[in-house]
């Protein structure tokens, strides 16, 4: 059983939700991966999603954008994260996912890219600009080689599309809860809710929710409704600016509040 | 030869094209797929562009002899299709009317676009006041300053006009936001996007509103000479202007395709936009197709002297012919480009815009090759108007 099918059993099991911290990988230099990656497992992260910085992310909004930049800056490449997190790969157990748009990965090769991400442990990919329609290229060689893609639905998506995507049933299905990029947000549409139902009733696998997401309110709202949240911009903003502690907070309060054992 | 169907219905050029876009956009994209089938089969929709072509364009553009081009260059007979004289100056306009239209047929009433020489921000702006549309344009920070004109016009038009301060600051950067944009307002705006590049079925879209420029230009011909041209000759930014000449020759393989990026300060220097030239295919802006990156698959800055050409990328549809052989890609310098602007001017009292100079500097050099019993026609996307001041002051800096 893979990694992250085994996470979501454990959870549904303990009948809680997971957090999972999105990540620019590079920022503050590929050295600091490892430890953050070790301290958000110990804060409770369920997963982790390591991001790849790219040069032209257009689903991304200035927060990654800016975290992207510095990582380039510090000349983090995707070659160089595969290589790390195969080196650091023992001290983490959650699984990691990783983020990347989809140029970086063509670049690389994307036999050799597969071959890579499954030898260094990766568990999954999210490919931001790569629809179901596209997937061909890439997924079959993800398929044979066990590492999960992970697929996204947003609020544009036609019910009947969705049942579609989720019945492909990879790892989990990430829903997107804005009309637009990620950074955060103080409100959501007004259809989220009844949106984020209507996935999870519709989805044979877990359904995580992401984009925007900042607050332990929305946190706790947004989580009512499917079995956790990917939380992107607010961990990068925490990170750079070193506010563990608050970091910490946010991820151990969540963990308690949702814990309904 | 089987004739010429491309794209398939996914959007595919052999490998290149696509559909690479954010989940966001996908109802977007298929619901403007959907709607151009049903256009496209609607006469109404295709007399309503015609009446705009004629009567608010300026449409069909002459074609015409440059004989005292031809005489200098000492060889093949060089034509002029003048896009220049199409209102606000170039070809962009016969996208603009064609996809602001379709935006009405859908019952959108915002579009957003992106714009490098201001030329597409300008045609855009100018459609959506003929149309009552509302209308937002991004546009590279470095653009603005190179093109400060152009941003005045578009905002005479009543379009607003916001500066795009990421990346390179140029036209790769206005996409990107552009894109943003649509992502968050994909409801109720329409992305009127300006080239031959983007995910299908834009490639297609543009490329199709822009082949009245080919059209035009073989009746005119055919009229005038009782054949075909031996060669036609067009520069390429997206490549708009040049798969609009390209696509009615496709099927007619006598008929050379020479289509001429920007070779910046040298395409071995890094300061070019020789896209087909010098990059590799990869994944951008929603298609796959030749991208200047560098090894880790980062899109590496173009540079041109004219802001129009200065993309990273290059349509799907020519990165395909690119590869089966049918068109051919050249490059020409920053310092040609500039030449050839003051020789056009001089000579035939016609002052091109720096993109369609790049077109018009290769076409001497090729023209001297045919040798004198040959035609070509050159695409003369645009006017040079906008670029007056940026060629003066660089005239004044000493580079000539
Ligand atoms: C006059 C002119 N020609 C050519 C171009 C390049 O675009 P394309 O390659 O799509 O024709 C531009 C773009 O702004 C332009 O203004």
């Amino acid at each position: 059983m893979n990694r992250i099918e085994q996470t979501f059993q454990a959870l549904k099991k303990d009948d809680t939700k997971a957090f999972v911290p999105y990540i620019m990988a590079g920022d503050g230099g590929l050295d600091c991966l490892e430890e953050r990656l070790v301290l958000l497992e110990k804060f409770g992260a369920a997963a982790v999603e390591v991001g790849v910085p790219f040069s032209d992310p257009v689903a991304d909004g200035p927060t990654i954008q800016q975290a992207g930049i510095r990582a380039l800056n510090n000349g983090t490449t995707l070659k160089g994260i595969v290589g790390k997190i195969a080196e650091i790969r023992k001290s983490v157990k959650i699984p990691i996912i990783l983020m990347t748009y989809l140029n970086p990965i063509y670049a690389y090769g994307i036999t050799k890219f597969v071959q890579d991400i499954q030898k260094a442990g990766v568990d999954g990919c999210i490919i931001p600009d790569m629809p179901v329609e596209e997937e061909e290229i890439i997924e079959p060689e993800l398929t044979e080689a066990g590492v999960e893609l992970i697929r996204l639905v947003t609020l544009t998506t036609p019910l009947e599309r969705i049942k579609q995507i989720a019945a492909k049933g990879d790892g989990f299905l990430y829903t997107v809860t804005v009309k637009g990029i990620t950074g955060t947000r103080n409100e959501f549409d007004g259809n989220l809710n009844a949106y984020l139902k209507a996935v999870k009733e519709v989805s044979p696998i877990p359904v995580l929710a992401g984009f925007g997401i900042s607050t332990q309110e929305q946190m706790l709202d947004i989580t009512k409704y499917c079995d956790g949240v990917v939380v992107g911009s607010k961990i990068v903003n925490l990170l750079a600016e070193n506010k563990l502690e608050e970091m910490e907070n946010l991820m151990s309060v969540f963990k308690q509040k949702t814990n309904m054992a | 030869m089987t004739a010429y169907t491309l794209p398939n219905e996914t959007g595919r050029f052999g490998k290149f094209g696509g559909r690479f876009v954010p989940e966001t956009l996908m109802k977007a994209i298929t619901e403007l797929a959907d709607a151009y089938e049903m256009a496209k089969q609607d006469p109404t929709f295709h007399s309503q562009i015609q009446a705009l072509s004629k009567d608010y364009v300026g449409r069909e553009t002459p074609l015409y002899f440059a004989e005292n081009l031809t005489k200098y260059a000492g060889g093949a007979k060089i034509y002029l299709k003048r896009e220049d004289l199409n209102h606000t100056g170039a070809h962009k306009i016969n996208n603009a009317i064609g996809q602001a239209l379709l935006a009405v047929r859908m019952g959108k009433k915002k579009i957003v676009a992106e714009t490098g020489a201001g030329q597409h921000g300008v045609a855009t702006a100018t459609v959506c006041a003929l149309l009552n549309l509302d209308c937002i344009i991004f546009m590279g920070e470095e653009d603005i300053k190179r093109q400060e004109l152009n941003v005045f016009r578009m905002e005479l038009l009543g379009a607003k006009v916001v500066s795009v301060t990421s990346g390179s600051s140029t036209l790769k950067d206005a996409v990107n936001e552009a894109l943003r944009y649509w992502v968050a307002n994909v409801e109720d705006t329409h992305y009127l996007l300006g080239s031959v590049s983007g995910p299908h079925p834009f490639p297609m879209i543009v490329r199709d509103f822009q082949s009245v420029i080919g059209k035009e230009t073989k009746d005119q011909f055919l009229d005038r000479n009782h054949s075909l041209p031996d060669a036609v000759v067009a520069c390429i930014g997206g490549g708009s202007n040049a798969m609009g000449m390209f696509y009615p020759f496709i099927d007619d393989e006598e008929v050379e395709l020479h289509g001429v990026e920007a070779a910046g300060r040298g395409i071995d220097t890094p300061f070019h936009a020789a896209s087909l030239t010098k990059g590799k295919p990869g994944v951008l802006h929603g298609a796959l197709m030749y991208l200047l990156q560098n090894e880790d698959g980062q899109i590496q800055e173009a540079h041109s002297v004219s802001a129009g050409l200065d993309y990273p990328g290059v349509g799907p549809e020519h990165s395909y012919l690119k590869e089966i052989g049918r068109a051919n890609y050249h490059s020409i310098t920053d310092q040609e480009a500039l030449d050839a602007f003051q020789l056009l001017s001089k000579l035939e009292g016609i002052i091109p815009a720096l993109e369609s100079s790049h077109a018009v500097a290769y076409c001497l050099k090729l023209a001297a090759q045919l040798g004198s019993e040959k035609n070509i026609v050159v695409c003369l996307s645009g006017r040079g108007d906008k670029d007056v001041d940026a060629v003066r002051a660089r005239l004044k800096g000493g580079n000539q």
